[in-house]
């Protein structure tokens, strides 16, 4: 069992705009209205680079800025954690549809792009931050992936870190061999000890054997099925909450990751702040 | 960081299959690289390509997982009796505290070229395609882990040319927080037209053999390979001849997406902290295997990041005038090959350089030797300014 600290979360899906307007949603208190989900612009970015970023990138950042700015941290000072079921879904169909021609030349900005850390790249460009990234995959678990190597960073570093995980659906013929539902993106930032903006305490441990995961709200649980990154809105809405609760994740077919989840006592933490 | 063991590592590149075919190769200065026959790239370009791995179908119950770079790992996990050190570890810690992390940059890509080849217009991709099992950035690692009979916490690091590196620092870490008690690192990056097209479209695929740090360089040739390490905490299993992993260093250029900061910062930064980790000091460090990928703007940087940390001293070189550069799995062939440097007391030098760039300063060598070394630097860097070093060494 691992403890640690939630101090902010961005949030940017479908009628899902930031997670602020997204927490009377998550709770009950307001209607869940599905729209496209609207990624907005990176103010941090370069002009060129806000020109070629991929949609996983603007996503990635939108998220981490909210994030950060909720946790009172400068993102360049955070080692970051990315973690996506597919990268840019846009960008690996255009690339091969053009391999796929006869012409076959491929844009040189596509083809950066196209690789799996591109967002991290992108995000590093944009807040310059030189520490450490990482860029993960575990296919339908990437959420679960991407916490395990958050909660492993900040058990040997001491260091609170970002941990961002987004997917952008491809489109046809893709689609239809990976049916990911919406443009969802997330960002938790973690900290292993109680700080001012921790309003959440976080006990997870990684549990072999199959158990049956958390489910969604009715209406947000086939955004939860079909969207990888969405596989964390029983955490998000947890979170959204304010009540004590336990949190059960899918992680590889065999295995599952138990959280429990307790909202920062109103007299504050009774641990020291970091 | 706490030492760990490579209790067993294997290998395939266009070198050949497992260590001693490596070793032989590295020894007499035999490079694997070949006028490219794999797809019909504009111009002449060197590839490494494995031969064989066509007759090589994954079949009965992995034949959902067939595609060349699960063919590839299989061959891989196949070579030097790695599969029976696998089970033992699987035995002795039990297979749910056995973890797997993998890296890779394109995955099975190879097979969604084709499918979108194949297809009519606007049609559907065939219906044959398992895209979870081929193409998806995990499926590398998906197959891995049920290969083995591995039950513990897994994922795929996907961080370009520096995958297979980081996939030992997030290795470590998994371990030191007590998640699994050993774990399988490494991984497999294939030819594939996305990489070919993509690099030649950057204009740095080079027109014959690539030639790092050569004053005439002028770009990379793309190899392939995979390869797996059996990461342990030292026990009685082990000996002198062991290979440890002693430190693990990344950073990040905040530069751009795909040239490297020009004065290395973040290859310097990578190092530094690969040594600090280790606990140790530029000094100990007995030879370094750059990442060195024979592009105009690459090896300067990383010259810059050696001369400025190490000096002139210390006796480096690039392998990929021997393998080409295998991208994703560019960091599990470096570590390899200090390993076996290690084992077999010989550093690898540079066939196809021919006169080192003078505007150099870092001690690169040309031709490789027989000298016993105790400590050596591994470095990978990618697209994004990932850059990450890992330290291995002689048990004792």
């Amino acid at each position: 069992m691992t403890r640690f600290y939630i101090e902010g979360v961005g949030l940017c899906g479908p009628g899902l705009d930031g997670w602020e307007a997204s927490v009377p949603v998550l709770t009950g208190q307001v209607d869940y209205t599905p729209e496209p989900t609207n990624v907005p612009a990176c103010a941090r970015l370069p002009a060129n680079e806000r020109r070629r970023a991929p949609k996983t990138a603007k996503l990635a950042l939108a998220v981490s800025t909210e994030a950060c700015a909720g946790a009172g941290r400068d993102p360049a000072e955070l080692p970051a954690i990315f973690t996506s079921s597919g990268g840019d879904g846009e960008t690996i169909n255009d690339i091969l549809n053009i391999l796929a021609s006869s012409q076959r030349e491929l844009s040189p900005t596509k083809f950066h792009n196209s690789v799996h850390n591109a967002p991290a790249g992108y995000w590093s460009i944009a807040t310059g931050a030189r520490a450490a990234s990482t860029s993960l995959c575990a296919h339908d678990d990437s959420f679960a992936a991407g916490l395990l190597e958050a909660v492993t960073q900040m058990a040997t570093t001491g260091q609170a870190v970002a941990l961002i995980a987004y997917d952008v659906p491809y489109p046809a013929p893709l689609y239809a061999a990976r049916p990911v539902g919406a443009v969802f993106g997330v960002a938790l930032v973690l900290s292993p000890a109680p700080s001012a903006p921790s309003f959440a305490r976080l006990e997870l441990a990684l549990q072999p054997g199959g158990d049956t995961p958390s489910s969604a709200a009715p209406t947000l649980e086939a955004l939860r099925q079909t969207t990888p990154a969405a596989r964390s809105l029983p955490l998000l809405t947890a979170l959204a909450g304010g009540t004590a609760t336990g949190v059960t994740l899918d992680y590889l077919s065999d295995m599952v990751l138990k959280l429990n989840i307790t909202p920062r006592p109103p007299a504050g933490w009774p641990e020291p702040l970091a | 960081m706490s030492r760990l063991a490579l209790s067993d590592f294997a290998l395939v590149t266009c070198l050949g299959a497992g260590r001693a075919e490596t070793l032989a190769a590295l020894r007499t200065g035999r490079s694997g690289l070949a006028p490219c026959h794999f797809d019909t790239l504009p111009l002449d370009a060197y590839t490494g390509e494995i031969q064989g791995l066509e007759a090589l179908p994954l079949q009965g119950e992995w034949a959902g997982f067939d595609c060349r770079n699960n063919r590839l790992a299989a061959l891989a996990l196949a070579q030097d009796g790695f599969m029976d050190t696998v089970a033992a570890a699987r035995a002795r810690y039990g297979a749910t505290r056995v973890g797997v992390f993998v890296g890779t940059s394109t995955s099975g890509i190879l097979q969604t070229e084709a499918a979108y080849r194949h297809r009519g217009a606007d049609g559907p991709l065939p219906p044959s395609f398992d895209y979870a099992r081929t193409h998806n950035t995990y499926a590398l690692g998906h197959f891995v882990r049920d290969y083995l009979g591995l039950k513990g916490p897994a994922f795929a690091v996907s961080t370009a040319c520096a995958a297979t590196s980081k996939a030992f620092a997030s290795a470590a870490r998994m371990m030191a927080a007590g998640l699994c008690d050993a774990a399988i690192v490494g991984g497999a990056d294939t030819l594939c037209a996305t990489t070919l097209f993509g690099f030649h479209a950057l204009g740095v695929i080079a027109e014959g053999p690539c030639r790092p740090f050569d004053i005439a360089r002028n770009g990379i040739s793309i190899g392939e390979a995979a390869g797996f390490v059996l990461l342990e905490r030292p026990g009685a299993q082990h000996d002198s001849s062991t290979v440890l992993l002693l430190g693990t260093g990344e950073s990040s250029d905040a530069y751009h997406m795909s040239s490297p900061h020009p004065d290395g910062a973040g290859a310097r930064r990578a190092m530094a902290q690969a040594l600090a980790a280790a606990d140790l000091t530029p000094a100990d460090i007995d030879y370094i295997n750059l990442h060195g990928t024979a592009t105009l703007a690459g090896d300067a940087a990383e010259d810059q990041a050696i001369s400025r940390l190490f000096g002139n001293t210390v006796p480096c070189s690039s392998s990929k005038g021997f393998t080409g550069h295998t991208l994703g799995a560019s960091g599990i062939v470096g570590a390899a090959l200090c390993a076996l440097a290690i084992q077999h007391e010989f550093l690898p030098g540079s066939p196809h350089t021919k006169q080192i760039d003078p505007s150099f300063g870092s001690n690169y060598m040309l031709d490789g030797q027989p000298t016993r070394i105790s400590r050596a630097i591994s470095n990978s860097f990618g697209f994004g300014g990932v850059n990450c070093s890992l330290v291995l060494g002689r048990a004792s």
